[in-house]
């Protein structure tokens, strides 16, 4: 028999749910981190930056990537809990490019959880986006693993007003040397919206925030930077499992800053160059990335492809999956406490290609 | 006729006859060859920076700040094209492929352009022929 909600059963259960809700943040803990997170995969897509020429036209090239990796990632096995979408799925925000990206993506027989980049939103300040693909912010828990999404690409309201059309403004954007580009940043907004979410959770639970730019700065000239990093970082650190995973540099490249791990994932579109190959001006590259096997444009898929990630004790262990390339593993070592390359890490056992210059 | 000849040769070879004149500029004339060749590099920017193809897609996309090109290294063995080429060839190579365009005459301005805005991006890098 289905109990009745009566009158007096509802005041208490609301009363209860008051008495909670007026707790500080910091003493509501979910006991879920307490116990060991189970493991499990999930597949990450990203920065395919999907071109309209005209009519229905699109660049063959940058559509055959996302294609690839949709297909390949239906015939997955074990199946992925989830795929992830890096932002960028368009290369000029337009509703085209971001239909037709919507359309290939409806190919993949799995849930996707979305990441906005700064290509999806400069035109129209992420209005399609949100109302057609996915919130912008947000967290979930799965399977005793709290994740964040946040967006990373915002900019100074100077630089957004600044432009004549939200077209001059998308375009200026889109270019990733532009001289006269902003600096990426997640903003106060989202930061104490970040703050308030991490209250609940247990600093033994794994974290794993999802952003579209690196929340650390590696070469200001491209945007390989968010400017506030440095805030979003304070509020990670006291976690003891935390990963960063982003888009945006469309290369292998990987970091560690005190508890946090930092992992880039591939384009399905284009390889970028790392910074150190741009010699006029300095960059802070991290140390300890292994660099891609450096891109022969004869194949249209050299240097880009996917990752299939291992949840494997609280910790991201990433298997690049590259199309032209011999595929890469990343995975975190608990004795040196930084995330190292399986077979290239050290230093006698890398090949030529991966020297840049 | 050959007596002019040899007189003119050995004035010449004696340098009794000033031909440095040709050869002396000044720091207006530096200047000026400067803002010549800057106008050049300027337009290279702006055509590495638009779509020389069919397709919207343009050099920068792939090579910021014109980098991951090389120039100091052409000619060199280039794989997709099976020889020995110099930088231009290449350029058009991207042009055809990636750009889904027509390839520039090689004595093309805008050829020239785009090899003055690739090469001032490098600027500094010691010449390495033949590297990979």
């Amino acid at each position: 028999m289905k109990k009745k909600v009566t009158r007096r059963r509802f005041i208490k259960a609301g009363a209860a749910a008051a008495a909670v809700a007026s707790l500080p943040l910091g003493l509501v803990e979910f006991s879920w981190g307490k116990s060991s997170p189970k493991n499990f995969t999930f597949a990450y897509i990203s920065d395919s930056h999907l071109t309209h020429i005209k009519g229905k036209e699109f660049v063959r090239n940058f559509d055959k990537g996302l294609k690839r990796a949709v297909m390949e990632c239906n015939f997955m096995s074990p199946r992925p809990d989830f795929v992830v979408y890096g932002g960028d799925l368009a290369q000029l925000g337009k509703r085209e490019e971001l239909e037709h990206g919507l359309e290939i993506m409806s190919g993949l027989r799995h849930p996707v959880k979305w990441v906005i980049g700064e290509h999806d939103y400069y035109l129209d300040l992420g209005k399609f986006w949100e109302n057609k693909i996915s919130k912008t912010t947000y967290s979930f828990d799965h399977k005793g693993v709290h994740f964040v999404v946040v967006n990373s690409i915002l900019t100074y309201d100077a630089w957004i007003k600044r432009w004549k059309s939200p077209e001059e403004r998308m375009s200026n954007m889109a270019r990733l040397d532009n001289p006269n580009g902003s600096p990426f940043m997640v903003g106060d907004e989202q930061i104490s919206w970040l703050k308030k979410d991490l209250a609940r959770v247990s600093k033994d639970t794994p974290v794993v925030v999802m952003s579209h730019s690196p929340l650390y700065k590696i070469f200001k000239p491209w945007n390989f930077w968010t400017d506030d990093a440095e805030k979003v970082q304070a509020l990670l650190q006291p976690f003891e499992k935390v990963t960063v995973l982003h888009g945006h540099v469309h290369q292998i490249l990987y970091n560690q800053i005190g508890n946090i791990t930092f992992q880039a994932m591939m384009s399905t579109a284009w390889p970028w160059p790392y910074p150190v190959s741009y010699i006029q001006k300095p960059n802070q590259i991290p140390k300890i990335t292994v660099f891609m096997n450096r891109a022969d444009p004869f194949h249209e898929r050299d240097a880009t492809g996917w990752s299939i990630l291992d949840l494997e004790n609280g910790r991201v262990t990433n298997h690049y999956k590259l199309w032209e390339n011999k595929d890469r593993v990343l995975r975190y070592d608990e004795k040196l406490g930084y995330p190292v390359d399986s077979e290239y890490q050290s230093p006698e056992k890398r090949i030529p290609p991966q020297k840049h210059y | 006729m050959k007596k002019i000849i040899v007189l003119l040769s050995l004035i010449i070879l004696t340098g009794s006859y000033n031909l440095a004149i040709s050869d002396e500029f000044t720091k207006e004339d530096l200047e000026k060859w400067n803002k010549e060749f800057m106008a050049v590099v300027k337009e290279g920017d702006k055509l590495f920076h638009s779509a020389l193809g069919k397709n919207k897609v343009s050099c920068d996309m792939c090579h910021p700040n014109a980098s991951n090109t090389h120039p100091e290294t052409y000619p060199k063995f280039q794989k997709q094209i099976g020889k020995v080429v110099a930088l231009r060839d290449m350029i058009n190579w991207c042009i055809q492929n990636p750009l889904e365009g027509d390839p520039l005459k090689l004595d093309d301005p805008k050829m020239i352009a785009l090899e003055a805005y690739i090469t001032y991006e490098r600027k500094g890098k010691p010449l390495a022929p033949g590297k990979h």
